[in-house]
């Protein structure tokens, strides 16, 4: 289990593999300041799995994006900390982290056909990268994309290393994709939705395939998806998040099975499950998701809340803390005592069909 | 319930019936358009659909689910078999002829951003049924619209806005209203809520629930998501390359899956508990491959390449969709060898490199 550190910047000089601390992310717009990721903490280590939920719009893919330095320098607005093996990202320069990506940390994109270059092969773009960061023969690099291919589980990878992307099917496009990502043995690999665009049969192959290549070369993995079940099928830590902030934080299991927030009981509770009594309702989140533009003030989730009125207006002006709960962190006015109790009296039953 | 043709007399009130209904699309090359081949989308469905109930079609990306879903609309026409809607044979009906009939049947499409129009406010989107059915409404155009759009859970006032002002849910709520308009008997929709956010999806399930229940509404649901498609169906046809392979009543289906299709499928789907992360791994029918082409689909069970109980015989004979002994009659599966209730199908991992 990673550590769950502290969110304050205090200069301590980072002792996980990877740290995040107070990032921001702003975005300046003609329609106002969209600010995209605001004060976000957490921390992974080497061999460990943090699986990031959140809706569209939540700043789920931009943190991604940010630690990898992969943000446009000329509109956005960085503040904060990264820290990746000792090394700060928000203040090197493009020359430094682009050193990095690659080696140290890659990612894995959601849509394997639109993220493949469609005029070269497979295997052009999988020496490609290994090549700007190895100094190898085109051989030796050729080589070892039929390695990768075939550790992947590519049928025939000396064959279909000449192929191009369109000549694969989605399920193996995804897979040449995570052969392209670790190609130069990443420390830190992220997965932004890997899943998403593949049928579960597939998807079930893939989240299989992305478990044994990090044991195998234990890399750190941050799984994004807004899908719970793949979360709980690969996740270590969980962080939930909601308009640009965590708003739960904490150990996989402790986040399934004791969740504290009004948000992440909504989300359990939206959707239909195998392994459950059929009920004869779904229970929504009432609403939509907020526009970033125009974040709701206090508790962003307040005009969602079912529970917004016992906080004494509380929620509506002042934005809560990401406090320590009853074992994890948790963004919510109410007391960690009501927050017990509404789970363990009406939120539970709901869930498991016994109420 | 949907029932097999060999009992059709049964006392439920059928709407649309297929039999055999089958859709090869030709393959054409050179100057003369000669025909080479043909991609075989849909091979032969034989379905009934009761008045009032949700029929659901499963299956992965290119298994035939959407072409199923445009046949029955006839926005295609079908190479082979028949369609009865309501009485009338729409198979080959020309589409002057249709026109009248298409009151009655409507279609709800994936994509709530490409499926309306962006230069059209809502009021003309959701009133352009009674424009070209030259429907006449009691109160005005207007009144009727803001009628569907409150049915719909949307606020009549926004009768004068464009679709972008407008969330994914908000949008695929004016493409229900659209499709409620004319007061159809059944409606078809293609993946309606998998490209919604999760706490959305669960609004929009239940709003389709609400409508089949205060309209009277019959549905043809097609998904993906097997988790959506057990909480709005009654019945429920697994398709696999363009046939069905098995269909039952919704219990019945996922409590006994019959068909080692169903039963890949069924335990792929990522269980969001993740105490249960290991014993569901070890469950875990993992499939190997990918879906063969259906321009030259395996001979005899289109799934055999696929199947670990595989045997000759299913290389040489066609399994016919029938009820097996000892299960209930609306339980029908395309199988020689179906999974038993207590056999024991667990821990089967995917050799590396399979085509």
């Amino acid at each position: 289990m990673t550590s769950v550190i502290r969110p304050t910047a205090d200069g301590r000089s980072p002792r996980a593999f990877l740290e995040v601390r107070e990032l921001c992310i702003h975005f300046p717009t003609e329609d106002g300041l969209v600010k995209s990721v605001d004060g976000l903490s957490y921390s992974l280590e080497r061999g460990k799995t943090l699986g990031i939920v959140g809706e569209s719009g939540s700043g789920k893919s931009v943190t991604s994006l940010a630690v990898l330095g992969l943000y446009n320098r000329n509109n956005a607005q960085m503040s904060g900390e990264i820290w990746v093996d000792g090394e700060e990202i928000v203040s090197a320069s493009p020359e430094t982290v682009r050193k990095l990506r690659g080696r140290k940390m890659a990612i894995i994109f959601q849509d394997p056909l639109s993220s493949m270059h469609p005029f070269y092969t497979v295997g052009d773009q999988i020496i490609e990268a290994y090549r700007v960061h190895n100094k190898v023969t085109k051989a030796v690099a050729r080589k070892h994309a039929i390695d990768m291919l075939g550790r992947v589980a590519i049928p025939q990878p000396a064959k279909r290393v000449d192929d191009y992307p369109h000549q694969f099917s989605g399920g193996m496009r995804q897979r040449a994709m995570i052969a392209m990502a670790m190609s130069c043995d990443p420390e830190l690999l992220i997965a932004d939705e890997p899943t998403t665009a593949l049928d579960v049969t597939v998807q079930a192959q893939i989240l299989d395939l992305m478990r044994d290549l990090q044991r195998e070369f234990n890399s750190a993995l941050i799984i994004i998806t807004h899908d719970l079940g793949v979360v709980a099928e690969l996740a270590d830590d969980v962080l939930v998040m909601y308009a640009g902030k965590a708003i739960e934080y904490g150990p996989a299991v402790e986040i399934f099975e004791r969740p504290e927030h009004p948000y992440t009981w909504g989300l359990l509770a939206s959707m239909p499950r195998l392994d459950r009594e059929l009920s004869d309702r779904l229970i929504p989140i009432k609403g939509t998701p907020p526009s970033l533009i125009n974040v709701p003030s206090g508790c962003a989730f307040h005009p969602r809340c079912s529970y917004a009125g016992l906080t004494n207006g509380a929620s509506l002006n002042v934005v809560p803390e990401l406090a320590r709960g009853a074992s994890h962190l948790v963004r919510c006015h109410l007391s960690v005592e009501t927050r017990q109790q509404i789970w363990q009296r009406e939120i539970k039953q709901e869930l498991e069909g016994t109420a | 319930m949907s029932t097999a043709h060999a009992d059709r007399s049964g006392p439920h009130d059928v709407l649309l019936s297929v039999s055999g209904l089958q859709k090869h699309f030709p393959i054409t090359t050179g100057l003369f358009r000669r025909q080479v081949g043909a991609v075989q989308a849909v091979d032969g469905l034989t379905f009934d659909v009761v008045r009032g109930k949700t029929m659901g079609l499963v299956g992965e990306s290119g298994c035939g689910k959407t072409t199923t879903g445009r046949l029955l609309t006839r926005l295609l026409e079908p190479t082979g078999g028949r369609i009865e809607f309501d009485g009338h044979d729409i198979t080959h009906m020309s589409q002057g002829r249709l026109r009248p009939l298409r009151k009655d049947m409507q279609m709800i499409f994936q994509d709530p951003f490409s499926s309306l129009n962006p230069r059209h406010t809502v009021g003309t989107i959701v009133g352009a049924p009674f424009r070209i059915q030259h429907v006449k409404t009691p109160h005005g155009i207007k009144r009727a619209v803001q009628d569907l759009l409150k049915l719909a859970g949307l606020n009549p006032e926004h009768y004068n806005r464009y679709p972008h002002e407008f969330s994914g849910g908000q949008r695929q709520r004016i493409g229900i209203a659209r499709t409620l308009a004319l007061n159809p008997k059944m409606i078809i929709a293609d993946e309606p809520v998998s490209a919604l956010d999760v706490s959305v999806q669960a609004q929009v399930v239940n709003l389709l629930e609400d409508l089949q229940a205060e309209l009277g509404l019959t549905y043809v649901v097609i998904a993906h998501d097997l988790s959506v498609v057990r909480h709005i169906s009654d019945d429920v046809a697994v398709m696999y390359l363009g046939k069905i392979v098995e269909m039952a009543d919704r219990d019945s289906l996922y409590t006994h899956p019959r068909h080692p299709y169903t039963v890949s499928l069924l335990s792929a789907v990522p269980v969001p508990d993740p105490r249960r992360r290991d014993s569901a791994q070890r469950e875990r029918v993992l499939l190997t491959g990918e879906v063969p082409s259906p321009i030259d689909p395996p001979s005899g069970c289109r799934f055999r390449t696929r199947c670990w109980k595989a045997q000759d015989i299913c290389a040489t004979e066609e399994p016919p969709l029938i009820g097996k002994p000892g299960d209930m009659d609306s339980h029908l599966i395309a199988c020689h060898f179906p999974v038993a209730d207590d056999e024991k199908v667990a821990g089967r991992k995917a050799p590396a490199s399979v085509v």
